[in-house]
């Protein structure tokens, strides 16, 4: 426990009559990427609001290289690198002076932050873009200078609010590319994502969240060893859904239904592939359990009205 | 570990101010934006309140001809300059309080950027309301420098007039940063511009003496922070010094210290999510 870098411990929220955080704990060792999925409205951005001493809680503790949150909140800012859900870019700032006005918020001296400039230039891949202001920028350009500016003061560890959300498949790779970089130089990461390919590829752990609350937590592989059947067999096309009630379903330890499709989750694919075999009007697709099943499994189906 | 020991404490949104001086790489990247849109920026500013000098000051002072300050008869375009440049530097420092400041908090989201580094929220209203008061006094001084160039005063005492124009930015802005605090957009300033900023303009003796108004009006004129102002300044341009300085300075000061205190409290309130 001392050697963990972030510790969050029950932390409590509430807003009038709604709790949005309840109960929340966890830790993030040195050089760990822990990763925070849940739906919208599970209480994430808040948590890392709490992390960032901006939401105060009603109860519970934030600790951060063995200080307190929120204490010690500027010492602990001051070895961190923030991305928020939104870009907060200076719109009227080339990208150069983004950095250098970023880095004068930590009390470093221009002459120190024009020395990193170039270099977080490149890791953005923005270097030829050193003049040019965010609205000239696209998407996923803005959110790789957003991560740039978050590395201004050399951090220890990153705070990434749903860092890819909106870019598109080459500008989410890139993304994750830098990720793995810094994972890789030793840095610790605390990432809200959406994605859960993002979260497999990234994430040393997961904390699946819903209603503020941690319904579990663990490794991407051993959740979903530990939740779901090893082999899905998703079932659609006219007549699809009846099969949800037919003695197939034996052949399956688990059935559910969405929309159209019939989810088929079984330890062994063969007998129910070969079962199939006698509808070929039906299109089946047969994979490996993933974690969107483990997430849909543990946070429903069901569109969030709030969402 | 107890989680008894560890319950928060929530703060009081109106405990005393925590200001340090990581204000100042705030009010930096405000000079940098502002350099970059300077010129533009000049003319805008100072073109209205010269036309209007102009206009009413050779046009109705023709008219009037001389107007009486305690006494002293004096050419009404120095009455008018002496009173329009406290209006000046009143509406510079509540623009820039408002409609810029809430640009920058609310529509840009840069407080927010700011918050994620070392930088307290209290600092950052601090930077926001000295940089307002430095955009007035840059705002009086262009003004000052063709009133120089027009020879409406050529009074040493200006030298004093201009720091005490920086002192009545400061004011105005601390006001303007309680409705930029309770703000949802920029609809609002009108109410704030229309309801208390003109009303004030015509009762603070920048356009013509209070004498002539009446009583109550007056006594609710010489609470008025503008009136004060105008009671300091106008003197000065007469190569004069104001009387009863300190209780004008005194009413500056309550309406700066306070409008800072209720505007520090009410924008915690707001970023208190």
């Amino acid at each position: 426990m001392s050697e963990s870098i972030l510790s969050v411990q029950h932390l409590v929220k509430r807003y009038g009559d709604a709790t949005v955080v309840s109960d929340m704990s966890f830790e993030i060792a040195p050089g760990e990427c822990l990763g925070v999925i849940g739906p919208n409205g599970a209480g994430k951005t808040t948590t890392i609001r709490m992390c960032l001493g901006l939401t105060v809680p009603d109860e519970g503790l934030v600790t951060a290289f063995g200080l307190h949150m929120p204490r010690d909140a500027l010492a602990i800012k001051a070895q961190l690198g923030v991305v928020s859900q939104f870009d907060t870019l200076d719109p009227d700032f080339s990208c150069a002076e983004n950095l250098l006005v970023y880095g004068r918020y930590f009390g470093l001296r221009d002459a120190q932050i024009r020395e990193r400039v170039p270099a977080l230039l490149q890791f953005a891949s923005l270097t030829h873009k050193a003049n040019a202001k965010p609205g000239e920028l696209s998407g996923g350009m803005k959110r790789r200078l957003s991560l740039a500016r978050a590395l201004v003061n050399n951090p220890r560890l990153l705070l990434l609010d749903e860092p890819t959300t909106g870019l598109d498949p080459q500008a989410r790779h890139l993304m994750w590319e830098r990720l793995q970089l810094l994972l890789a130089e030793g840095k610790s990461i605390l990432l809200t994502t959406h994605f859960m390919d993002e979260a497999e590829r990234l994430c040393n752990r997961l904390l699946v969240v819903d209603h503020g609350k941690k319904i579990a937590e663990g490794a991407p592989r051993d959740l979903i060893a530990q939740y779901l059947e090893p082999d899905v067999v998703e079932v659609f096309g006219a007549g699809a859904l009846a099969l949800a009630d037919s003695p197939l379903k034996a052949l399956a330890a688990r059935t559910e239904v969405s929309g159209e499709t019939v989810f088929f989750y079984t330890l062994d694919a063969k007998p129910l592939l070969q079962a199939l075999a006698a509808y070929p009007q039906l299109r089946t697709l047969h994979r490996p359990a993933n974690l969107e099943d483990l997430f849909l499994k543990l946070t429903g189906r069901q569109i969030r009205e709030e969402a | 570990m107890s989680t008894q020991m560890n319950t928060p404490i929530h703060q009081s949104v109106w405990r005393a101010p925590e200001l340090s001086m990581r204000w100042w790489p705030v009010f930096l990247r405000n000079l940098l934006v502002w350099r970059k849109l300077a010129i533009p920026s000049l003319v805008g500013n100072i073109a209205e309140p010269l036309m209007w000098l102009v206009a009413f000051g050779y046009g109705m002072g023709a008219l009037v001809g001389k107007v009486s300050v305690d006494g002293t008869p004096v050419p009404y375009i120095l009455f008018l300059a002496s009173g329009s440049i406290c209006m000046s530097a009143m509406q510079a420092a509540s623009f820039e309080a408002l409609y810029s400041a809430f640009s920058r908090m609310h529509v840009q989201k840069t407080w927010d950027g700011i918050m994620n580094a070392p930088v307290n929220l209290d600092d950052i209203v601090l930077a926001e309301m000295l940089w307002a008061a430095f955009k007035a006094l840059f705002t009086v001084t262009a003004i000052l420098g063709v009133m120089l160039a027009l020879g409406i005063s050529y009074s040493p005492k200006l030298l004093v007039a201009w720091p005490v124009l920086l002192g009545v930015g400061i004011t105005f802005s601390c006001i303007a940063l309680i409705f930029n605090a309770l703000a949802k957009g920029y609809d609002f300033f009108t109410y704030y511009f229309t309801l208390f900023l003109t009303p004030m303009m015509f009762l603070s003796g920048i356009f013509f003496p209070l004498e002539q108004l009446p009583v109550v009006v007056r006594t609710i004129s010489s609470w008025l922070p503008l009136t004060n102002a105008v009671e300091l300044v106008r003197p000065l341009f007469m190569d004069q010094w104001p009387t009863h300085v300190l209780r004008h300075v005194l009413v500056l000061v309550v309406y700066t210290v306070a409008g800072f205190w209720i505007a520090l409290a009410l924008t915690r309130k707001r970023f208190r999510g």
